[in-house]
């Protein structure tokens, strides 16, 4: 009976400490979210069309150096707003570039798509650890600065319902901001654009799409690239939005959880932000729980797990959920196979 | 039809496989406004290819291509379909996930503002040009819930969505009932009273006779000579196509059958998606007959091959050999007990490629004595997995250089032979042969049909299963059909007659 | 004489593009070198390669330190390549030997400090044995759900790297803290340390990484048990059509293929490391990958490609200090090797040479089983 009892007072003070604790929650959620959301955007992209990078991770983390880097260059030429803004657009050009040489490999030379993947990720760890060493720390300076998130007026942030939900997606740096919008354009094009139709055809049956004329490669080299600039983003979110520094290997394994929250959304843009969503809770979790302790029984336990389950729970939940999810919802069917047009001389 | 200027000249057409494969060798092809005419030729002649390079997606070594008198260049299907041509592949182009307007419009799209489709302009546009061929089709049904009848229409309907002029039809008869066949050379002869030339390619004699107008037949690359229906026969048409007296039906001889060896009882299971697609199966197969099972693909013929090898678990029902239940043993199980089978897909099932033939030929029997001994078993014997692939080499004729040789450099018929090779063995009690002969050239179609029957006057108990209607009438002693995952008809050989079996293969007993 | 000619011509054949993409990396990289060279206090040198290189081979066998510190980086480094190499041979990416690793290192630290005092004939051998008991869990893992759900071992073993970097930490830090130090860290290893074998560093390690090689190249080649691996590992379905149970083979191969690479991290902690403490990080991981990829996935390959990368990685250090060139540059050189190896074609265009296969055929395996789910048919 006294059991019984402790698991309701549990229970209860659960959903007590969610209720006062949430509002604060969301937007947290959201800037975690935010480089697992883009980076499932480019893994939807890619393997919409029908190839399959593993080397998210290592674009991201790219993108990331490159951004930091472009900032704190010109950080004392051209001041702190502008030097950000093209440390944005630098780790978006670096994101898209690294796209090319992934289609490149995957479509033209069509080397085995995961080692390619592979292989771009070992390089990213190599490249920015080599140049990190060699040009930032010897610099001594600090950060590039970070961008000043936008903030919305006190009235609508305190709406009952509506309002932490708009704080959510609109109290953030403009990147965080853009996923939103960036999901719904992509959800929007992938099902109901000429585009988003030869893309689909591409990715499940890239022979039917060239016997009706579409070039397969271009379609593949196209969206790889695109999507990769996304990855991009993702990158530039975690130096210059989020942090405004840069350490080795500072992605740690998001590249790879987007993989799962794309695997997750059925490889669409809206699942896609589902599943980063659910992961960035998970993360999330954590971080709340230091800030604001629960009171009571459930604070007592929730104090003592310690830090470090809290911060290897995103990454055991990935498991767990790619074990559950994986086998019931089918890819695109030419996924990860080179095409090769036959017979060309 | 008769001697106006064709609409259509290949003269002279090359082309050279970097594997060595001289495909095409200088053929001349000539196709006449309104006119159907049939490419005949065994599997491997290069009528593929030829269509192929029509169509723009190979590249000829040499030769021209005329369309109405003028010389042309096709670089790729888009200049293809520019130019008025359109094809309808052997297997389907069609993406099984969209639906069919998505199919019909992709490529060549109606959209507003650029980008966004419409797609209600396109599916009103399909219904009226399938209505104008005399067949209903609903636009918005996505393609892989359409039988294989309905698909190919819509392959149909792609080509003269794009105003085709000359349509290529690439083997359309390969996986239709007699009925769709005559369905479908319904279709092709309202398309030729609309104006539309059209190009047949198929290996089957009697269809060519009934529907073409022109046959050409090719030959290893060469074009062997070139008749009117009325002009020839059946005969002929197989020896032109062979290059020798070609005997079409094979001497069955007399079967002794013995008492019951396979009992299949009320079996069910479901396919990869989770659908119900063997529906309470009943069959027996004596030993010393040959029980063949006709029916269109795609009727659960698969599974009920992968449920007897023990590579599907049924849902119900029992399997039986010779009295022992094996509805739930495993493979290596039923092997040990007299079972052999030649699945259907021998890339995917039957060969490990990378291979070497002694591999192979060891495959199904790789952890048991002689093959492997030693400390509990897991040491292999190198040397008799090498004997015993030269022994079957040269019993099955086996054109390879060495044993060592990879499994995957070998021709289609070679491989095929492997497979046989190794599963044909003297003591089987039960043999199990999925589509053996498909993509074979005649020479070891004719080979594999004589091992099938030696095994059966060596007392095994054999099921065929083929898409391959004359196959199944011409080996079989007891014929049934296979419709919805249920057996609808058994039938004596001397009752099965092409007309009772293909209804019933293509309505399941139902009357319509 | 001919015969001679046959062989080194079978050699060439195998070996060609390996060495040519090591070679292609490493110009490659020298232009990287140069490059950057410009962002440096001391601005363009366009000799700074050879310097670089110089120092890099006196640093890997410049001398009989140098040697032994070749042999004692490559010790991890064979046994990593032959779990990497074996997951191959299955159709399997085992991206988890990091992990793995230090899941071996922790286990053989653990119980060998708990067996410091116990005679050294009985407690080495029992922690070298809990460490690949830790890695082989470790490994059992990621090819369980993958034989049994479908989840792609790339991903699954990448999250438990992470994981259990997070996780020894505290364990560590809370559970097997040795109490008399200023940091965090398991106890002394006493008697449980490997001995050393020849001059200041070669341990015990060495000589049973070259005993795995060979244990390996038995399985995969004299045993049914290693058809069945390599048969899974090209036609997943003519295995289950001969009867083999790629279920039960998926698992068997992740769980040695952890199990080896727990002992990696075994021998690296009993014999080099002496202790473990949070902050150990293991290039071992990407390493493996390279030299399972240079070796062809075959374990004779995989010897002669981590001796070369254990040379790399032993006189880099040497190199930073002499001509500052960052010791990442390793890192650069073994994602340009995978990309020479990955992408063959760009080397025999380079070199105009023609190769007996492409780099490793069951690679197409690994793809194909990205995103899919359990075998059709529920067979085992």
């Amino acid at each position: 009976m006294d059991a019984v009892g402790t698991v309701f007072r549990l229970i209860w003070e659960l959903g007590v400490y969610l209720y006062t604790v949430v509002p604060d929650l969301l937007p947290i959620i959201l800037a975690l979210a935010t480089p697992l959301a883009l980076g499932a955007l480019c893994g939807v992209l890619n393997e919409r069309s029908g190839v399959v990078n593993i080397g998210i991770e290592g674009i991201m983390l790219m993108a990331a150096f490159f951004g930091y880097l472009t900032g704190f260059a010109l950080h004392d030429a051209v001041g702190s707003g502008v030097s950000i803004a093209l440390g944005i657009l630098a780790a978006v050009f670096v994101g898209a570039l690294l796209g090319l040489v992934h289609a490149w490999l995957t479509v033209s030379v069509r080397a085995d798509q995961i080692i390619a993947g592979t292989m771009m990720n070992i390089a990213a760890f190599g490249v920015t650890g080599y140049l990190n060493r060699l040009i930032i720390t010897p610099s001594g300076r600090g950060g590039a600065g970070v961008i000043a998130p936008f903030h919305l007026p006190d009235a609508i942030a305190n709406l009952p319902f509506v309002g932490p939900i708009l704080v959510m997606f609109l109290d953030q740096g403009p990147i965080a901001m853009s996923v939103l919008f960036i999901v719904i354009a992509l959800q929007f094009a992938l099902f109901r654009t000429r585009w988003g139709l030869r893309t689909r055809a591409v990715g499940e049956h890239p022979k039917a799409a060239d016997t009706v004329g579409i070039d397969v490669y271009r379609q593949r080299y196209l969206n790889v690239i695109f999507g990769c600039a996304l990855a991009g983003l993702a990158g530039a979110f975690l130096t210059l939005e989020s942090t405004g520094s840069f350490q080795n290997g500072m992605t740690n394994g998001r590249g790879f959880i987007a993989l799962a929250a794309m695997i997750f959304g059925r490889w669409t843009p809206i699942g896609a932000l589902a599943g980063a969503l659910l992961f960035g809770t998970a993360t999330a979790l954590g971080v709340v729980v230091s800030i604001r302790i629960p009171e009571g029984d459930l604070g007592d336990i929730m104090r003592s797990i310690p830090s470090y389950w809290y911060a290897a729970l995103p990454y055991l939940m990935t498991i767990v959920i790619l074990a559950g999810v994986v086998g019931r919802s089918t890819p695109p069917a030419a996924d990860g196979v080179p095409y090769v047009k036959e017979g060309k001389g | 039809m008769t001697d106006q200027p064709p609409v259509l000249e290949m003269r002279g057409i090359m082309k050279l496989f970097p594997t060595g494969t001289l495909a095409n060798d200088a053929i001349d092809l000539a196709l006449r406004p309104g006119e159907i005419h049939a490419l005949l030729g065994e599997n491997g002649a290069g009528k593929s290819t030829l269509m192929n390079i029509l169509y723009g997606l190979v590249t000829p070594d040499a030769g021209e291509i005329r369309i109405d008198g003028q010389p042309v260049t096709i670089h790729d299907p888009a200049d293809a379909i520019a130019r008025g041509i359109g094809m309808v592949h052997q297997h389907f182009m069609l993406v099984p996930v969209l639906s069919v307007a998505e199919n019909v419009v992709l490529g060549d799209e109606i959209v507003r503002a650029g980008q966004i489709l419409d797609l209600g302009e396109g599916a009103r546009r399909i219904k009226l040009l399938a209505q104008k061929l005399g067949f209903e089709i609903d636009p918005s049904t996505r393609v892989d819930q359409l039988s294989v009848g309905q698909q190919q229409r819509v392959e149909i309907l792609k080509a003269i969505y794009r105003n085709a002029r000359i349509l290529v039809l690439d083997e359309p008869t390969a996986v239709l009932t007699p009925q769709e066949t005559r369905e479908i050379f319904e279709v092709l002869r309202r398309l030729r009273g609309e104006g539309a030339s059209i190009i047949f390619i198929s290996h089957k004699l009697d269809e060519v006779l009934e529907i073409a107008d022109r046959i050409t037949v090719i030959r290893r690359g060469k074009v062997v000579g070139s008749r009117r229906p009325s002009e020839t026969n059946e005969n002929e048409l197989a020896e032109l196509m062979v290059g020798r007296a070609v005997s079409l039906r094979v001497d069955r001889g007399r079967s002794h059958p013995g008492e019951a060896m396979l009992e299949v009882r009320g079996l069910r299971a479901r396919n990869d998606r989770g659908h119900d697609v063997l529906q309470g199966v009943d069959l027996s197969v004596r030993a010393g007959e040959i029980l063949g099972i006709a029916g269109v693909a795609g009727n659960g013929q698969e599974e009920l091959v992968e449920a007897l090898i023990g590579l599907r678990k049924p849902t119900a029902g029992t399997i039986r050999l010779a009295g022992h239940d094996l509805t739930h043993a495993l493979v290596d199980e039923r092997r040990d007990r007299g079972m052999a089978f030649v699945p259907a897909d021998r890339h995917k099932y039957g060969l490990v490629l990378t291979y070497p033939l002694d591999d192979n030929l060891a495959l199904t029997r790789y952890g048991d004595p002689p093959f492997a001994g030693g400390f509990a078993g897991i040491i292999r014997n190198f040397k008799a997995i090498t004997a015993n692939a030269i022994r079957l080499m040269k019993e099955f004729d086996i054109r390879a250089p060495d044993p060592k040789t990879p499994a995957g450099t070998l021709s289609g018929g070679n491989q095929q032979k492997v497979v046989v090779a190794r599963e044909f063995r003297h003591d089987l009690r039960l043999l199990v042969l999925d589509q053996p002969t498909r993509g074979l050239d005649v020479g070891s179609i004719e080979f594999i049909h004589k091992q099938v029957i030696g095994r059966r006057d060596d007392g095994a108990a054999v099921l065929l299963i083929s898409a391959e209607l004359d196959e199944v009438l011409d080996l079989s002693d007891r014929v049934l059909v296979m419709f919805r995952g249920q057996i609808v008809g058994t039938f004596p050989a001397e009752e099965a007659q092409r007309e009772k079996v293909g209804l019933l293969m293509a309505t399941g007993g139902a009357r319509a | 004489m001919s015969r001679l000619r046959r062989a080194a011509g079978r050699i060439w054949r195998v070996a060609s593009i390996p060495l040519l993409a090591i070679i292609l990396a490493f110009i490659v990289a020298a232009v990287v070198i140069v490059v950057s060279s410009v962002f440096t206090s001391t601005g363009l040198d366009v000799f700074l390669p050879l310097g670089a290189y110089g120092s890099l081979l006196a640093g890997a066998f410049g001398s009989g330190t140098g040697i032994s510190n070749t042999l004692v980086a490559a010790a991890p480094l064979i046994l990593g390549g032959l779990a990497v190499g074996l997951g191959f041979k299955a159709g399997l990416f085992n991206i988890g030997v990091a992990g793995q690793f230090l899941v071996g290192a922790f286990a053989a630290a653990v119980v060998g400090a708990r067996l410091a005092g116990a005679p050294g004939v009985i407690a080495a051998p029992v922690a070298l044995i809990a460490g690949a008991l830790g890695g082989a869990a470790f490994g059992f893992i990621p090819g369980f759900l993958k034989a049994r759900t479908g989840a792609h071992e790339v991903v699954t073993t990448i999250m438990l790297n992470n994981a259990a970097v997070l996780l020894l930490t505290w364990a560590v830090n809370d559970l097997v803290r040795a109490p008399g130090f200023s940091f965090p860290r398991t106890g002394d290893l006493g008697h449980s340390a490997l001995p050393i074998l020849l001059g200041r560093n070669v341990h015990l390690g060495i000589p049973i990484a070259v005993l795995a090689v060979f244990s390996v190249r038995w399985l995969l080649d004299r045993t049914t048990n290693g058809f069945e691996i390599r048969t899974v590992g090209q036609n997943p379905n003519a295995a289950r059509y001969a009867g083999m149970r790629p279920i039960f083979i998926t698992t068997l191969t992740m769980t040695l293929s952890g199990l080896l690479a727990g002992v990696a991290g075994a021998i690296q902690m009993l014999g080099v490391i002496g202790f473990y403490a949070p902050g150990i990080t293991a290039s071992v991981g990407f390493d493996s990958i390279a030299v399972a990829l240079l070796g062809r996935s075959d374990p004779i390959g995989i010897l002669f490609a981590a001796i070369l990368f254990g040379a790399f990685r032993a006189g880099a250090p040497l190199m930073q200090i002499e001509t500052s060139v960052p010791v990442e540059i390793i890192d650069i050189i073994q994602a340009l090797v995978i990309l020479f190896l990955a992408a063959d074609l760009i080397v025999r265009r380079v070199f105009r040479v023609r190769a007996a296969k492409p780099v490793i055929s069951e690679l197409a395996t690994v793809t194909r089983t990205w995103a899919g789910g359990a075998p059709p048919g529920g067979g085992a």
